[in-house]
Order: structure tokens, then sequence, then C-alpha cells
């Protein structure tokens, strides 16, 4: 039985980690919850983020949290031409055709990816990564509280957007009602490709805050695919409340199953969650019935 | 005898009254016309008897056996067919192959089913187009396949909702014709929910009234058109007879 | 529909005759085509008959791959029980998905999903159960290659030809007849609209568990032969997610819901992967991930255009 402290520790670096595992689970639930299209391609677009904070580091020192922006920036734009180009035409097809659809654009990403940069795992090294915090017994990472700290502000952001501006109550009227929307007048595809830039903006946000925890390597990508759906449906396929609850559950049980039982059994836990959830309780911990 | 004896069947959801204590039956051979205003619980109380939910309290019976809380197609095999207001045709398959889905309740081979479905077909007036996809049917012919699929599975009583609705009075005249056809070769009884008078008055020999979701009268069309109540409530506010 | 028949006799006779005409290699690539054309067989008739989309796939192959591999390796049982076994504990697995998925009423993506969950949940099982070898592996003793032995599935590279061929027909003429039995129209209705499959009678939850049973033990075949034709297997590698999709992509590419669509697209897909191989070869390039990347662009440019898959397009064109 590990020492009490131990545990603590871990459950602290679970809910940080699981915070960040949250903001990009909420880029996959933004979407689903607006667009109805499963995004099989979020863990290679995760990636491909943290692959782009670490070329940013490598070519000009720049520190992963001032690389947000740029990485944002660009994520968006490849979001909404990702949409706009060619997940629109596919809003009304079967779910297999849209699912192999991503699953296109995956291969492609993440073959792209192991192209450029090759196999080797890569990451950055800043000085505060060492540093940490001491609250009684628990050490907190300053990396990892910082990145936690991002994912925060950032689906805080996102939370704000869709419930004060104009344009994020278009969009949740398009994800109530699509026919509704379009009655009114909303330009439902532009719509759906500021929703899907959106989601990207949170992958991309995710992405550099998780290259101060982990090395990232192409096969990494699906993984994460794997995860952020674990946690949407724990939390609730399209509840953007139930994206982060589900991340921050996640992190913690991972972390807690690496600690007592083996950490390569830590997504087993994951999954066996999943099918419990899925049984259970369908629309997730904090989703509502369709 | 009566085939389909509806006994004080009641049904709530989440407190909203939709069908309240209602009675009747079907005669064997029968023709029975189920009416009311928008929200009178014809189609809750239908569903009730498709086995699409079960009644909260109350006893169904068909020919003499309960059948309250059967599921769907334990109601079908049991011998009640149905339509669906809003067809529902299986789109990508061809108007014969939707025939033969029904007929494979009866016939277990396919060559038997097809020939039932032919027939069937052929007796609707959709010989024709038995090769198309159903797709691409306009809506009367929608309406027809819907009845040809439910009669595919033999029922001794068949429940039509609203098949009627949408038609122009000569498609309607025809469907109407088709029915009385199907009553008095084969026997089948029909308990049909309409909105369009015209075409439950020419059919109906006795017609249930509800009216938010209690029956308010029953009888033969000509004692329910006179009957001071359904004025008041139902002919009152819809003139079209 | 007259010259379909005449297509699919010269195509046997072609594929019977297949091992006279060219080398070891082709033939290699040839009986990986036929795996696929199973493979998509099996899974198209749950997606594409019943209308009920697994994305786990990969489960059924590994179980079956791991249950006549564990009697072969353990005990020396050749793949005759073995494939018993196989079936069976693929079919119970199947029917345990399915009735939880199917009772719990969960549906589309939802259910999708719930696929994916159970075979990661099994692979990662297996990365943990040591009498199989766990992450290290099971590895299969490879006596002779000379002769036929049927008894344990030892052979030159034309039994198993033969043996994949045999089993994708068999595939193709019972999906054949399912399509034109009972149950092909059931699940037809079931996947069209299954509201009123029920209202005509049909026991929805019973018939899609039948297809997913059915689905579940041919795919345990698969897995054995994968098993005996590889001789290790790995859990990470036989049951990952991208095993799975390698299982869809021949149906979808080739036609969902079709006979010739799961035979049309593996053969496509396979010969399409290794024509970029070689291309690339020729020319030079082999950087690791170029090759998949054609692929990935091949398979968005078909997915895009051509949504209901080859052969329907194709059979329009040819008026089959």
């Amino acid at each position: 039985m590990p020492a009490l402290d131990l545990v603590a520790n871990v459950v602290v670096s679970g809910i940080l980690t699981g915070l960040v595992y949250g903001l990009m689970a909420l880029g996959l639930s933004v979407i689903f919850g607006v667009v109805r299209v499963v995004n099989f391609a979020h863990g290679e677009m995760m990636t491909l983020a943290m692959y782009a904070a670490t070329v940013l580091f490598a070519a000009f020192k720049l520190d992963p949290f001032l690389a947000m922006l740029p990485v944002a920036a660009a994520f968006f734009v490849f979001g909404y031409a990702l949409q706009a180009g060619f997940i629109n035409p596919f809003i009304t097809r079967p779910e297999h055709s849209q699912f192999m659809l991503l699953v296109a654009v995956a291969i492609i990403l993440v073959n792209a990816m192991l192209m450029i940069f090759g196999p080797d795992a890569r990451n950055v090294q800043v000085d505060y990564q060492l540093d940490s915090y001491e609250l009684g017994p628990i050490l907190i990472d300053k990396g990892r509280l910082f990145a936690a700290a991002a994912a925060v502000i950032a689906a805080s952001g996102l939370f704000a957007f869709f419930r004060y501006t104009l344009t994020g109550k278009a969009i949740r009227a398009c994800a109530d009602n699509y026919l509704g929307a379009r009655v009114v007048g909303l330009h439902v595809k532009h719509l759906y490709a500021l929703t899907f830039g959106l989601g990207a903006v949170c992958v991309a946000i995710a992405g550099c805050a998780m290259v101060l925890l982990v090395d990232v390597t192409p096969p990494l990508g699906p993984a994460y695919t794997l995860l952020a759906f674990v946690i949407v449906i724990v939390g609730g396929l399209g509840s953007m409340g139930g994206a982060l609850l589900g991340g921050v559950l996640i992190g913690v049980s991972e972390a807690l199953a690496g600690l007592f039982i083996a950490p390569s059994a830590k997504s087993m836990f994951s999954f066996g969650l999943l099918i419990l959830v899925l049984l259970l309780r369908p629309q997730g911990l904090l989703g509502r019935r369709a | 005898m009566s085939l389909l004896d509806v006994r004080s069947v009641s049904k709530h959801f989440r407190g909203l009254r939709a069908v309240h204590e209602v009675s009747f039956d079907v005669a064997e051979g029968g023709i029975q016309g189920l009416i009311g205003p928008n929200g009178a619980g014809k189609t809750t109380t239908f569903n009730m008897i498709a086995g699409v939910y079960a009644p909260d309290t109350g006893q169904i019976l068909f020919a003499g056996r309960a059948i309250h809380g059967l599921r769907p197609d334990e109601i079908c095999a049991a011998g009640i067919g149905r339509t669906f207001q809003i067809v529902k045709p299986f789109a990508g398959l061809s108007v014969l192959d939707n025939v033969m889905v029904g007929a494979f309740l009866r016939e277990r081979h396919a060559a038997n089913a097809r020939a039932a479905a032919a027939k069937i077909l052929e007796r609707l007036g959709l010989g024709a187009k038995r090769d198309l996809p159903a797709s691409s049917l306009t809506l009367p012919d929608r309406k027809r396949l819907e009845v040809a699929r439910a009669l595919a599975t033999r029922p001794k009583l068949l429940l039509l909702d609203e098949v009627m609705a949408g038609l122009r009075p000569t498609e309607c005249d025809q469907m109407v014709a088709v029915f009385r056809e199907l009553n008095r070769a084969d026997g089948t009884t029909i308990l049909l929910i309409e909105h369009v008078m015209r075409a439950v008055m020419a059919l109906a020999r006795q017609i249930a009234v509800l009216h938010h979701g209690a029956l308010i009268a029953r009888g033969t069309p000509e004692q329910v058109v006179r009957d001071a109540a359904v004025l008041e409530c139902y002919l009152g506010e819809e003139t079209e007879i | 529909m007259k010259r379909s028949p005449v297509l699919l006799a010269v195509l046997a006779a072609l594929l019977v005759l297949l091992p006279l005409l060219v080398g070891n290699y082709a033939l290699s690539v040839a009986t990986l085509i036929l795996y696929f054309a199973y493979t998509g067989q099996a899974w198209n008739v749950m997606m594409g008959f019943a209308g009920q989309l697994s994305l786990g796939h990969a489960v059924y192959v590994g179980v079956g791959a791991y249950a006549a591999g564990s009697l072969f390796f353990h005990y020396g049982i050749g793949p005759w029980a073995g494939v018993c076994l196989a079936i069976a504990l693929c079919v119970a697995l199947g029917l345990v998905i399915g009735f939880l998925a199917f009772r719990f009423r969960i549906s589309g993506v939802y259910f999708a999903l719930l696929t994916i969950a159970f075979a990661e949940f099994t692979r990662i099982g297996f990365d943990h159960l040591d009498w199989t070898g766990g992450p290290g592996g099971m590895f299969l003793r490879v006596a002779q290659r000379d002769t036929w032995d049927l008894a344990n599935f030892r052979g030159p590279p034309l039994m198993y030809y033969y043996a994949m061929l045999a089993l994708a027909a068999g595939a193709f003429a019972l999906c054949a007849w399912l399509l034109r039995s009972r149950a092909g129209y059931y699940w037809q209705a079931i996947r069209e609209d299954e509201e009123a499959a029920q209202a005509l009678g049909i026991n929805t939850f019973r018939w899609k568990l039948l297809a997913v049973a059915i689905s579940a033990a041919m795919t345990a075949v698969a897995g054995v032969f994968f098993a005996f034709y590889y001789n290790n297997l790995f859990p990470e590698q036989i049951f990952h997610i991208s095993r799975s999709i390698e299982i869809i992509l021949g149906p979808v590419i080739g036609g969902v819901g079709t006979l010739f669509g799961p035979v049309l697209g593996a053969t496509v897909l396979t010969l399409l992967s290794d024509g970029i191989t070689e291309a690339l070869a020729a020319v030079g390039w082999e950087i690791p991930g170029i090759k998949q990347v054609f692929y990935g662009v091949v398979l968005l440019a078909v997915v895009m255009f051509l949504p209901n898959g080859i052969w329907p397009a194709l059979a329009r064109r040819l008026r089959l």
C-alpha cells in the first residue's frame, strides 16, 4: 500500500493532466455536439499540434505557451478548411462514410508526421519544467500546473463564447435544430466550419500544453483519438462541462491505475469505465438524452 | 363476437392525461372508425393497441387473448397489422422486396413470400411498380405500399393510422374501395383512425369518438353525426363531412 | 443480372488456375486479397446487411487467432478443433456485446464506439495474459513447408492460397444465400427502418443478434487462418484499431451491403498498396510513411467521389 502523500501527489498530477485531456476532448465534444460528426482524426490533430510546438521551440526557442497563439491560429484555419472543404458534403451521408473520410484524414496526418519528423520522440526543454511548488507534502510541477491553467482558461473562453456572443448563440441554435436554424436564415455551413475551427483551436492549445508533460511520437495520434472518445463518452458526447469532468476522471483513474496496478493497465481501466458508462448511462455523466 | 376488445385503458405522459379509461370494441369482420380532434388521444390509443407502449391501466384483448404490454412484433405475429401515419418505406429496397419483408412472417421460403407479395401488389394497383425502389414512389403510392406491407403479414385486424391524410379526393375514394373489397372478400376487420371525415363516413360501420383522452360517443356514422357532444367538440370546428 | 453468373464463373476459374500462372510473391498478394475479401464479407453481414456499424472487428480476429493458436501452442491440438473453439468464443463475445448494446438501446455512433472499446479492452487484457505470452507475443512452431499437412494446417504457400480461396468463396456463397433468404430481407428491413421492421412482426433484437453472431463466427475463422499463416501473434498488432479499419476499408471502398463490394474493395486496396510500394521503390522514395500518405489520399478521393463505393458505380457502367 503506497503512502498517503504519494497517493495525494498522484491524484493532483492526475487532475492537472486530466484538465489538458479535457480541453482536447472538449474540441471533439463541441464538434460532435454541433456538426454531429465524430472526428476520428482528433488525436492525430493533437499530435500535429504537439509537433508544431516542438518545431517552434527548436527553431525560435519559442516557449510552448507563446506558441499557443500561432498554432491556434493555424489550427483554426486548418479546421475551418477541413470542415468547409471535406466534411460539409458528408454531413448527410451515413456514419460509416463519415468515419472513412476522417480515417483517411487521420492516415494522411499520422504518416505525414512520420515522414517529416521520423519515428523518434521529440520534446521541449524549458527551465520551469523541473521546478515545482510545495504545498505541504504535495509537490506540484510548474509545467503541469501551467498547462492545466492554460487548459482551464481556454475552456472558459470557449464557454463564454458560446454563452455570450451572438455567433456562439447561433452555433448553439444550429446544434439544437438544424432545420430551424436554416429557416431563420443562419448560414449553417459557415457556422459548422467555424465550430470545427474552434474545436481545432482547443486541440492546438491542448497540444502545446501537452508537450510540457510528454514526449511526442506519431503513434500517439491514434492513442489520443481513443482517449478523447473515452473522455467525451464518459462525460457526455456534446456536453462541454462533461468533457472537462471526463478528462479529470480519466486523468485521475489513469494515474491511480498506474500506481496501484501497472502503468500498462491504465488504459484498460479507462476502457472498462467507458463500457460501464455506455451501458448504464449512454448519454454520459453530464449529457442529455437525445 | 368482438375481435378486439379495449377495456378501460389509460395512458399518462408525465402527468398529461393522454388517454383516460377508454373502452370500445371492434366486431369481427367489422369496420370501426376512431375519430376525434387533434390531441384527442387517437394516436396514443392506436399505439397501445400496436404495442408501441403498454397502457398504464386497463386491458386489451385480441380474439379473447390479452395483448397489452406485448412488443410490436408480437402484436403483429398475433394477427394485427398496422400502417404508419408518417409512411416508413424501406427506402433502399424495391417495392416488391418491401412487401416480401411482411410476407416472410407467414411464409418461410423466399419463393412463396415473393408470390404472396406480388399478389398483394396487384390487388393494390402497384403491380407495375414492383421493381422500382420504394424511395421513388409518390405519396399516394407510398401509402398504398404501407397498406400492402401490412396486409402481407395476413392480419385478422388491420390498423390504419390516417392512411387517407394527404390524398386527393379521388385517390381517397380509390383507397376506400380497396378497403371495402378487403373487408368483403377476405373478412379482414379494420380499425381506422382518420381525420378525413369523408373516408370515415364512407367506410366505417361503427365510430368511436375521442375528446381530451376520453370516449364521448359511439355508434353508427348517422348516430355520431347527430350526437350533441360530438357536434360541440368536433364537428363544430371542422365541418368537412 | 444475367451477366453476373458468367462473370463469377470466369473469376472462379481464374482464381483456381492462378497458381499455375504466377509466382510465389503474387500468390502471397492474392492470398492477402482473398483474406480481406473474406473479412470484408464477414463485416458486411453486420453493417451492410443489418446496419450495425462495428469498428472493433479486430477483436474477433484476435480472439479467434489466440484461441486456436493457444490450443496448438500449449497442447499441440491442430486448428480443426481450434476453429470450433474460436467460433464458440467469438460468437459468445459477439452475443455479449450485442446483447448489452441492443438491450440498453445503444445505436449509431455509440454502438460503434462501444465496439472499439471492447476491442481495446481485450487488447490490453491480452497484453497482461501471461498464458498467451503477453505483449511479447505467441509463436507457433513452423515444422515443414514442403508437404500438405492438413491435420495441422501446415504446408506450402499454395495450401494457404487454396484454403483462403475456399473460405472467400464459401463466404461469398453464404452471403449470397443469406441475402436472398428471410434473414437477408429482415436485416435489410432493420437497416432501413427498425420501427417499421418491428411492426411487420420482426423480433429485431433477435435478428440483430443473429447478424452479430454470424459475422463474429466468420471473422473468428479468419483469425484462425491468420494464426497459422503468420505463426506469430502480438496483442498490439492483432487487436489494434488499425486492423479493424483494414477490415472495413474493403467493403466501404467496394460498396457496403453488396456481394461484390468486399471482393472488389479488397482487390483494389491490396493492389493499390502493393503498387504504391513498388512505384516508390522504383523512383527511390523510400521514406517511412510516404506510402501510407499516398494510400490515404486515394482513400480520401474514393470516399469523396464514389460515396456508395466502386461496385455500384461499376455495375451500372457494365449493366450487370
